[in-house]
C-alpha cells in the first residue's frame, strides 16, 4: 500500500455521460481535473440504447452543446441514423433523435476529451471521499492512493450499491461485467445523506445476422442533412435504416407464463421503475387489454451486427427472453448475444442538491447523472456539464452557475430535481417546461451562448462561430435573409410565428424572476412564522426552497402558506433595511 | 407608494361608515375635499366637496400623522353619514383624484405589517375577527358552497388534466403507435363541454351575493305607496338588521333577513318625469340608479311604464278610489297582513333563483378571476388547431386552476398520461 499525491482543482468520478461532461466542462473553465473510472477504455461507452436526443432530450442535447460540451459534437460523429421527431408540429416541440454506432461513439468522446491539456483520465476505483474538516479534499481508491481536490463530482451511475435482476440470477454491479461501488456508498449513508433505490432495466441484444429484415417495415434516416451541433458542418458516416415490428398475442403469453420467476413480480426488485420506460412485463401486465407493442430495430454499429430492440426491455429469465423474442415477426430465429437485465442502484435523494448541484451536507461534492435518480444519457450530461461547471466555480473560486426554468431544459429539470425529488427515475419531457414555446431545441445556441461566452467555458473556435452566427441572426431579423443560413432564418420565422405568445410567456418568466429574488427565511426559523401549518412546515423543510419563486413550486405549498411567507420574507427585509 | 383609501367600518348601509385614506398624499386628499386641515387625532366636523363644489356629506374629520398611526403612515378618516349613495358619492370623488385609488383587498392590513405596525398573529385574529360578524348559519353556508367550489375546480382539473394527457402525449410520445390515434380523438369536443360547464357556474352569483343578500327597490311614480309598502315589508316576520334615512336626497335602505336569506330592501324618491326641484331631481337620478342594480324591482306604477322583469304590484289595494288589479300585478293593502306575506311569498320565489341552494358551487371573486382566465383559455383551446397552442391553452387553464387548491397540475397531467397511454421503450 501506498499514497501518492496528486494535486487537482476537480475530480470527476464516472466516466459515463455525466462524468464526462462534468469534467470537459470544469476543464473549459480553466480547472484542473482528473477523471477517475475503473476502465480507462470504457469511458463515453453508451450502456443501454444507441440512440441520443429525441423530445426534450434533442433540447437537452443542444444546450449542453450551446456550452461547448461533448455529446452533440460526439454524436455528430458517429450518427448512423437521422430522425427530427414531430417534423410536423411547432419548432418548440421537435426534437432531434440520431443512432451512434457504440464504438464510434466511445471514440469520439474519447479524442474530444484528450483535446483538453489540464484534464487526466486516471484508471481506478473511487473507494471513499477524503473529508477534512468537514468539507471535500479529494477521494481515496480501493488501492489506497490519494488524490487531493477541492472539488469531487459525483458520477457514479448505477455503480452505488448496483445489483443485476435476470430471473432467478442476482448479480453485483452496475453494468454487466462491471463492478459495484459499494464503500463510496456506505459513505454517503454514513454522512446522513438521504439515499432510496431505483430500477432501470436493458432489453436483450440481438445478432443482426440472424433478423429477418425483409419481412418488417424499414423506417430510413431523414434524407436533409440536419446535425445535432451546428459547429458540425456535415454527416461523417453513411446512414442506416431500422426496422420496426410488434409483439404478439403469443408474445404476451409467454411473458406472462415466465412471470414466476421475474425479480420485478416476485417482489426482488424494491426501486421504483420509470412509467415512460417500462419493461415489456410492465407493459403487458399494465395494458392488458393491447395485441402488440412496437419494437423499433436498432443497429448498433456500421461494422458489428448487434441490434437493439427497443421497446422490450426486460428482466425475465433467459430461456423466457429466448422463447419471447421468437415470437416476434422478424425474429423467429434471431439470436440474443446478450439478454436483458434490470438494475437496482442507489441514488441520492436530489432534494438534498442546490440548484448548481452542490450537495449542501458536505461542501465541495456535486453530483451528477443517475446517481441524482435521474434516466437517460441527455439528463446526465446536462447535470454533468452543470455539475463540472459549478465544481470549477467552487474550486478555482470563479462564478457559480445557475440555469433556470425560463432560460433551459437543463434549468427545468435541476428545478424538478432539487425541489421535488423523484419517486421514479426522472426523464425529460417538454411537457415538463411551463416556457415551452420558447424552449426550442433549434434556439439553444440563442438562448444559452452570451451565458457560456460570460462564464468563459467556451473555445475560441466556437466563440467565433456563436459571432458570425449572432449577425447573420441580426441580418434576417432586419429582414437580410438572403444567403443566411436555413436553420437561422428557420428560427426567426417561428420566433415571428409565435411572437404573441411569447410576449405572454415573458410576463410570467418575468413575474416568476421578481419573485426569485425574495429570499425565503431558513428553514429552520419557519416555525417562528406564524400562520404555517405543521404540514406546510415539513413540505418546505424537505424541499427546501431559497426563494418565494422556489417555495411556490412546491408540490401542496397552499397559496395562503405563500402569502404568510411573502409577508414574512417583507418583514424581515425591513428589519434589516 | 400610492395612497389608497377604503371604507374601513364595515359594509354600508350603517348609521356611520369610516372612510380611510392612508399614504403620502392623504393630508393633500384631505385640504382638497375637506378643506384646512384638522389638528392631528382631532375629530373635526367638515362639509366634504366634490371638485365642482358640490357638497357631499357633512362628516367628521380625523388626521394622524406616520408613522405611529395603524399604517404606518399618514392616515386620515372621514366619518361619513353611512346611507349607500353617500358612500358611493365620496369614494367615487376621491378614486378621480391623481395619486389616489381604492385600496385591494387586505392592503391596509398589509401595509400595517408591512410598516411594522402589527404581527401576522394580530393580522389574523382581525380577520378572524371580521369573518366572525357574519352570522353563523351562513357562515357554515359558505363553508358548504367553498367546498363545493374545491369538488367542482378538482373535477375541472382531472377533466383538463385528462385532455391535456392526449394533447401532450402526441407531442412528447409522437412516435409511439399507442398514441398515433392522438390526434383523432374528439379533444375539441371534450375543451368544448368543459368550457361550457365552467361558464354555467360563472354565471352563478359570486359567494359576495350570498352574503350581501338580494336587492329588493321599491320604485314608482311619488305617492303611489311606496313609504308604506316598504314599512309593511319590514314590520312582521322580518329581523331589521339595520335601518338608516339617509339625507333627504338618499334613498332609503333596509337589510332584512328572512329565511336565513339577506334582502336589501331600497325605497326609493318618486320617478317623475319633470320637476323644477334640483334636490328631487338628484334623488329621482338615484332611484333610477338603483332601479339598475337592484335584482328585483317592485313597481307601482302603471304596468306599461314598468320596467322590464319587474314585479307589478297594486299597492293601495284597499283605497276607496283605487281600479282593480291590473292582470299579472300583486294586490297589497297595508291593513292586509296576508296580502303583504303574499308579496313576500313571491319576492322569495324569485330570490330562489339568484339565491342557489347552499349545496352549489358558488366562486368568490377573485376565485371568479381565475376560473374567467381559465374558461378564456378553454375557449382558445377548442378553436385551436395548432396543437403546440392548444397545450399552451390548456396549461395556462390548469395553471390558474391548480392556483385555486394550490396542486401541481404539471405532475396531475403526467399522471394521466401515463395511466392512458402504453409509452415508453
Amino acid at each position: 500500500m501506498f499514497h501518492v499525491k496528486h494535486d487537482f482543482d476537480v475530480v470527476v468520478v464516472g466516466g459515463g455521460h455525466a462524468g464526462t461532461e462534468a469534467a470537459a466542462a470544469a476543464a473549459r473553465r480553466g480547472a484542473r481535473v482528473a477523471l477517475l473510472t475503473q476502465r480507462p477504455e470504457r469511458v463515453g461507452a453508451m450502456s443501454c440504447n444507441p440512440s441520443i436526443g429525441g423530445l426534450g432530450k434533442g433540447h437537452l442535447v443542444r444546450e449542453v452543446d450551446a456550452f461547448d460540451g461533448l455529446m452533440a459534437r460526439a454524436s455528430d460523429a458517429a450518427a448512423i441514423h437521422h430522425r427530427m421527431l414531430n417534423r410536423s408540429k411547432g419548432l418548440a416541440v421537435q426534437g432531434p433523435r440520431i443512432q451512434a454506432d457504440r464504438g464510434r461513439y466511445l471514440a469520439a468522446v474519447q479524442e474530444l476529451l484528450r483535446a483538453y491539456p489540464n484534464l487526466v483520465v486516471m484508471a481506478g476505483e473511487a473507494a471513499e471521499l477524503v473529508i477534512e474538516r468537514s468539507r471535500v479534499g479529494g477521494v481515496v481508491t480501493t488501492t489506497g492512493q490519494v488524490i487531493h481536490a477541492r472539488a469531487v463530482v459525483l458520477a457514479t451511475g448505477t455503480f452505488l450499491g448496483g445489483r443485476l435482476f435476470r430471473g432467478s440470477e442476482r448479480h453485483e454491479g452496475g453494468r454487466v461485467d462491471e463492478a459495484p461501488a459499494n464503500r463510496l456508498g456506505e459513505q454517503l449513508r454514513g454522512e446522513g445523506l438521504p439515499i432510496a433505490r431505483l430500477k432501470t432495466g436493458t432489453p436483450p441484444r440481438l445478432d443482426g445476422r440472424t433478423i429477418d429484415w425483409a419481412r418488417l417495415e424499414p423506417q430510413p434516416s431523414d434524407a436533409d442533412a440536419w446535425t445535432m451541433s451546428p459547429m458540425t458542418a456535415a454527416r461523417a458516416l453513411p446512414q442506416v435504416a431500422c426496422a420496426i415490428t410488434r409483439t404478439t398475442v403469443e408474445t404476451h403469453d409467454i411473458i406472462r407464463g415466465g412471470l414466476d420467476d421475474s425479480p420485478l413480480f416476485g417482489g426482488a426488485i424494491e426501486g421504483q421503475g420509470p412509467r415512460y420506460c417500462p419493461s415489456i412485463e410492465d407493459k403487458v401486465h399494465r395494458f392488458g387489454d393491447r395485441d402488440g407493442h412496437q419494437i423499433f430495430l436498432e443497429p448498433e454499429a456500421l461494422d458489428d451486427a448487434t441490434v437493439y430492440p427497443n421497446g422490450i426491455s426486460t428482466s425475465l429469465a433467459t430461456d423466457v427472453q429466448e422463447a419471447m423474442v421468437r415470437s416476434i415477426s422478424g425474429l423467429e430465429r434471431a439470436r440474443i448475444t446478450t439478454p436483458g437485465y434490470a438494475v437496482e442502484y442507489d441514488h441520492v435523494d436530489p432534494r438534498a442538491l442546490d440548484h448548481h448541484l452542490h450537495l449542501s451536507a458536505i461542501p465541495g461534492v456535486f453530483c451528477a447523472g443517475q446517481i441524482n435518480g435521474t434516466t437517460g444519457y441527455e439528463e446526465a450530461a446536462a447535470q454533468g456539464l452543470v455539475a463540472g461547471l459549478n465544481a470549477a466555480a467552487h474550486a478555482c473560486d470563479l462564478a457559480a452557475v445557475k440555469l433556470d426554468r425560463a432560460d433551459s431544459y437543463i434549468g427545468v429539470m435541476i428545478d424538478d430535481l432539487v425541489l421535488q425529488g423523484v419517486s421514479e427515475p426522472y426523464r425529460m419531457l417538454t411537457a415538463r417546461a411551463e416556457f415551452r414555446l420558447s424552449l426550442r431545441a433549434d434556439n439553444a445556441e440563442t438562448r444559452l451562448s452570451p451565458l457560456a461566452i460570460a462564464i468563459e467555458c467556451v473555445t475560441p473556435a466556437r466563440r467565433a462561430h456563436i459571432t458570425a452566427r449572432d449577425e447573420q441572426r441580426a441580418r434576417v431579423r432586419a429582414g437580410l435573409a438572403d444567403g443566411a443560413p436555413a436553420d437561422i432564418v428557420r428560427e426567426i420565422e417561428e420566433d415571428q410565428r409565435y411572437a404573441p405568445y411569447l410576449a405572454r410567456q415573458a410576463d410570467e418568466i418575468e413575474r416568476m424572476r421578481r419573485d426569485e429574488g425574495i429570499a425565503l427565511p431558513p428553514l429552520s426559523t419557519l416555525n417562528d412564522v406564524p400562520g404555517l401549518s405543521n404540514e406546510m412546515i415539513e413540505r418546505l423543510t424537505t424541499a427546501a426552497p431559497r426563494t418565494l419563486a422556489e417555495a411556490s413550486r412546491v408540490r401542496g405549498v397552499t397559496p395562503a402558506a405563500l402569502s404568510t411567507l411573502w409577508l414574512h420574507a417583507r418583514k424581515l427585509q425591513k428589519q434589516h433595511a | 407608494m400610492d395612497t389608497i383609501f377604503a371604507v374601513s367600518s364595515g359594509r354600508p348601509p350603517a348609521a356611520i361608515a369610516v372612510l380611510r385614506i392612508s399614504g403620502p398624499a392623504a393630508f393633500d386628499i384631505v385640504s382638497r375635499i375637506a378643506g384646512a386641515l384638522p389638528t392631528p387625532r382631532r375629530a373635526t366636523l367638515r362639509t366634504l366637496r366634490g371638485g365642482d363644489g358640490e357638497a357631499l356629506d357633512q362628516a367628521l374629520v380625523l388626521t394622524f400623522p406616520g408613522p405611529a398611526t395603524a399604517t404606518g403612515e399618514d392616515l386620515a378618516e372621514f366619518h361619513l353619514h353611512g346611507g349607500r349613495a353617500v358612500v358611493a358619492a365620496v369614494e367615487a370623488e376621491l378614486a378621480r383624484l391623481p395619486g389616489l385609488r381604492p385600496a385591494l383587498a387586505g392592503e391596509f392590513t398589509r401595509r400595517a405589517l408591512e410598516n411594522g405596525r402589527l404581527d401576522l398573529a394580530q393580522a389574523q385574529g382581525l380577520a378572524d375577527l371580521l369573518a366572525a360578524e357574519t352570522e353563523r348559519e351562513r357562515k357554515a353556508a359558505l363553508a358548504a358552497t367553498e367546498g363545493e367550489i374545491s369538488r367542482a375546480v378538482a373535477d375541472w382539473l382531472t377533466r383538463i388534466a385528462g385532455v391535456s394527457a392526449v394533447v401532450e402525449a402526441s407531442l412528447d410520445y409522437s412516435d409511439e403507435d399507442d398514441v398515433a390515434a392522438a390526434d383523432q380523438l374528439p379533444v375539441t369536443a371534450d375543451i368544448a363541454e368543459l368550457a361550457s360547464d365552467i361558464a354555467a357556474v360563472l354565471k352563478r352569483p359570486t359567494v359576495e351575493r350570498l352574503r350581501e343578500g338580494v336587492t329588493v327597490v321599491l320604485a314608482g311614480p311619488p305617492n303611489a305607496g311606496k313609504s308604506s309598502l316598504f314599512n309593511a315589508l319590514l314590520a312582521r316576520d322580518a329581523a331589521i338588521v339595520t335601518s338608516q334615512a339617509g339625507t333627504t336626497r338618499d334613498t332609503l335602505e333596509a337589510v332584512v333577513d328572512r329565511g336565513g336569506s339577506a334582502f336589501l330592501l331600497i325605497d326609493t324618491a318618486g320617478l317623475r318625469e319633470h320637476t323644477d326641484d334640483a334636490i328631487e331631481q338628484i334623488g329621482i337620478a338615484r332611484a333610477g340608479k338603483a332601479v339598475d342594480r337592484a335584482d328585483i324591482v317592485l313597481w307601482l306604477g302603471e304596468p306599461d311604464a314598468a320596467p322590464a322583469g319587474a314585479v307589478l304590484v297594486h299597492a293601495r289595494a284597499d283605497a276607496i278610489d283605487r281600479t282593480p288589479a291590473p292582470a299579472g300585478a300583486i294586490a297589497t293593502a297595508i291593513g292586509d297582513p296576508v296580502s303583504v306575506q303574499r308579496l313576500w311569498d313571491h319576492i322569495q320565489q324569485r330570490a330562489a333563483d339568484l339565491i342557489p341552494p347552499t349545496s352549489t358551487a358558488l366562486l368568490h371573486r377573485q376565485q371568479r378571476d381565475r376560473v374567467v382566465a381559465a374558461h378564456t383559455a378553454l375557449r382558445q383551446a377548442a378553436v385551436e388547431s395548432d396543437l403546440l397552442l392548444v397545450a399552451e391553452h390548456l396549461r395556462t387553464a390548469r395553471g390558474h386552476l391548480a392556483a385555486l387548491l394550490g396542486v401541481d397540475a404539471t405532475e396531475a397531467m403526467l399522471d394521466a398520461l401515463f395511466a392512458r397511454f402504453c409509452v415508453g421503450k
